[in-house]
């Protein structure tokens, strides 16, 4: 009976996170055709979705797994930089846009997936604090690296150079196509907010069935209990491995949207930097972490808040710093969480349906 | 020559990184957490000397001073505001909450002091020492690192090892509830610890600053890092692994520097981590730590 009910439970709510977005993407189409949505709003839109999917993707790593990941930025960076490429090599090879964005979608996520899979191998065996600075490093090291980078193509193939672009020693009808630290400029802007929208769903299909997949069972046994876990035949590395590169495959996608939304690319500590990845971490937290539906939610407020409020943009990044703070001292303080308790509503109306108060851990 | 000059200067590099991965595995082997915030610690004293020395005019050892003194006080409330609250919680919550420190202390600074690179005023007079006619040259900043990098490690070791608070703190990192029924204050142990990190993170602030005179909101995040790295190379929880493991691992740096690439320097500083994370994950010294259930 009891089994029963909380397998509606998760149906439930993720019945109402694709409800959720199925509204929001209906009221921006309508929004969109009747002409009600401002200039700003409108470039918005892209945005909004790789956000979303960076946020999705990092709460697989953060409330899943229960491990910290810093580089989420730079895995996002990698799918940028591969996809943008790709597609400024073929611009002319592969004439069809839907073909070429594709392949680049796929190559993006797909190389940023392999780069989670190297950093994961040796990293997730050891505890999380591990995982947290390697990532971060990870992050500033492929920022600065991706910035020396020069890379050129012409009829002998590829050239790839880190000092310069004379170092590349192309002939004349070489076509540069990384410039060091001027990035990747005439990348198609593929990205519209239908492919967005469509990925973002993929993100949140894959991220739900996951999570509730034998799979997820797993990780969120190893989170709890990594040594019950562990004795109970669970191999560990192997199942944070799958979610982790799972979730760096996501962030690939994400940069690869995030490439093709503008027409030059360049990396800098604002975009693919350490403020990225705790710009997504804050998301995450603030939606509540573990939740899909929250860190959707959590990213739209705070990626479309200081478009409206321009005033705070000084101090955006410190009220982050402090947002992080509070809201882990509130969640771990036990006043606090007996009070939330005592006057949640949920937890009232079914403790007088079921006449008991055994259910009161359910929630906490 | 040239070998002997990037070793030298590895070596005192390499001492700053100690200096500063000793904040780390003290707080690590006594909180069993991570402070992220502790490289932003570093920052924050650059700035106070900067400040004082070079804004106000006053002399370089008064900044250095008002900067020891103003990192421990920040130090000691960092931990009893953000810290203290969470002993209980889980390390992904600590862990956050660190990073909430480090982020806040960075922008803190980048409000008031603005993002632009600041040119830091060395405060070593020591003159430059030339050696074998002047093919090895060192300069005095190199000296005063390596001189008071010694002169600290001797000192903290004999503090933790011969006075009553150094052995409370080895108590307290072994077994916080048999040191608590020995009568030993555990709160203010792991004040003191947080005290005496951010006191060596002034010191290696003031000896990074001047050596690599730039000082900007970020500074202190990247030799943050990297004396984590150090601190986990040594062993992490071990002071004289963090005192080896930051030595070799500036030398290393300086070497890679000189013979391989200035470029990629950082990248393969993070490589030696992810060996020695492959290889033997608890780094030169340290224990095997068995989790009991």
């Amino acid at each position: 009976m009891k089994k029963k009910r909380a397998l509606k439970q998760t149906t439930k709510s993720n019945l109402i996170t694709y409800a959720m977005l199925a509204g929001a993407f209906v009221l921006v189409e309508i929004l969109l055709s009747t002409g009600n949505i401002s200039y700003m709003f409108k470039g918005l839109l892209v945005p909004l979705c790789y956000y979303s999917i960076l946020a999705v993707s990092l709460n697989l790593v953060v409330g899943i797994l229960g491990d910290l990941s810093l580089g989420h930025a730079g895995f996002m960076c990698v799918g940028a930089y591969v996809s943008a490429s790709f597609s400024v090599m073929f611009q002319d090879a592969i004439p069809q846009d839907w073909l070429r964005f594709l392949i680049a979608l796929l190559l993006g996520g797909l190389v940023a997936g392999l780069f989670g899979l190297l950093i994961g191998i040796p990293v997730l065996r050891l505890n999380g604090d591990y995982l947290a600075i390697v990532t971060l490093a990870f992050g500033e090291i492929i920022k600065n690296i991706v910035n020396l980078l020069y890379v050129g193509i012409d009829e002998n193939g590829l050239h790839v150079s880190m000092e310069s672009s004379a170092a590349l020693n192309m002939t004349e009808n070489g076509r540069m196509i990384i410039k060091g630290a001027l990035g990747i400029t005439g990348t198609p802007n593929d990205s519209t907010f239908l492919i967005g929208f469509v990925l973002l769903l993929i993100t949140v299909f894959v991220s739900l069935n996951l999570i509730n997949s034998r799979t997820g069972r797993a990780v969120m046994s190893i989170r709890d209990n990594r040594i019950a876990a562990e004795s109970i035949g669970i191999n560990i590395t192997h199942y944070k491995l799958i979610v982790f590169a799972v979730s760096a495959f996501f962030a690939g996608i994400a940069g690869v949207l995030y490439a093709h939304n503008l027409s030059s690319l360049t990396a800098t500590t604002k975009n693919f930097g350490y403020n990225m990845s705790i710009m997504i971490l804050v998301f995450v937290v603030l939606g509540g972490i573990g939740s899909t539906r929250g860190s959707i939610i959590a990213a739209v407020i705070l990626t479309a808040l200081p478009e409206v409020l321009r005033e705070l943009n000084d101090y955006r990044m410190l009220i982050y710093a402090v947002v992080l703070i509070l809201l882990m001292l509130a969640n771990n303080n036990e006043k606090l969480n007996h009070f939330k308790e005592k006057i949640s509503i949920s937890n009232f109306l079914r403790n007088r349906k079921n006449g008991n108060t055994l259910d009161k851990e359910a929630n906490s | 020559m040239d070998f002997l000059s990037y070793l030298v200067s590895g070596i005192s590099l390499g001492s700053v990184y100690a200096l500063i991965a000793l904040g780390y595995t003290m707080v690590y082997g006594i909180a069993k957490m991570l402070n992220f915030a502790h490289g932003d610690v570093i920052m924050l004293g650059a700035f106070v000397i900067y400040t004082i020395s070079t804004t106000l005019g006053l002399p370089a050892i008064v900044g250095v001073l008002a900067s020891i003194v103003i990192c421990t006080i920040f130090g000691i409330v960092i931990e009893k505001v953000a810290y203290k609250p969470l002993r209980k919680a889980s390390s992904l919550a600590v862990l956050i909450t660190a990073i909430g420190v480090s982020y806040l202390l960075q922008n803190a600074a980048l409000l008031i002091f603005g993002s632009d690179t600041k040119s830091f005023t060395s405060v070593v007079t020591l003159p430059t020492l030339k050696l074998f006619d002047g093919q090895l040259i060192i300069s005095g900043e190199t000296i005063a690192t390596i001189l008071v990098s010694v002169v600290i490690m001797v000192a903290l070791t004999l503090f933790i090892n011969k006075t009553k608070p150094g052995k409370a703190m080895l108590a307290v990192s072994e077994d916080k509830g048999a040191a608590q029924l020995m009568g030993i204050n555990v709160n203010r142990t792991i004040s003191l610890t947080f005290a005496i990190g951010s006191a060596l993170a002034a010191v290696a602030g003031a000896l990074l600053c001047s050596a690599y005179p730039a000082l900007s909101p970020t500074t202190g995040a990247m030799p943050g890092i990297k004396a984590f790295t150090a601190a986990v190379f040594g062993g992490i929880g071990s002071i004289p692994g963090a005192m080896i493991g930051g030595i070799l691992l500036g030398v290393i740096e300086n070497l890679s520097k000189g013979y391989i690439s200035s470029q990629l320097s950082d990248a393969i500083v993070f490589v030696v981590l992810i060996i020695v994370l492959l290889v033997k994950p608890t780094g030169i010294l340290g224990k095997k730590i068995r989790e009991k259930v």
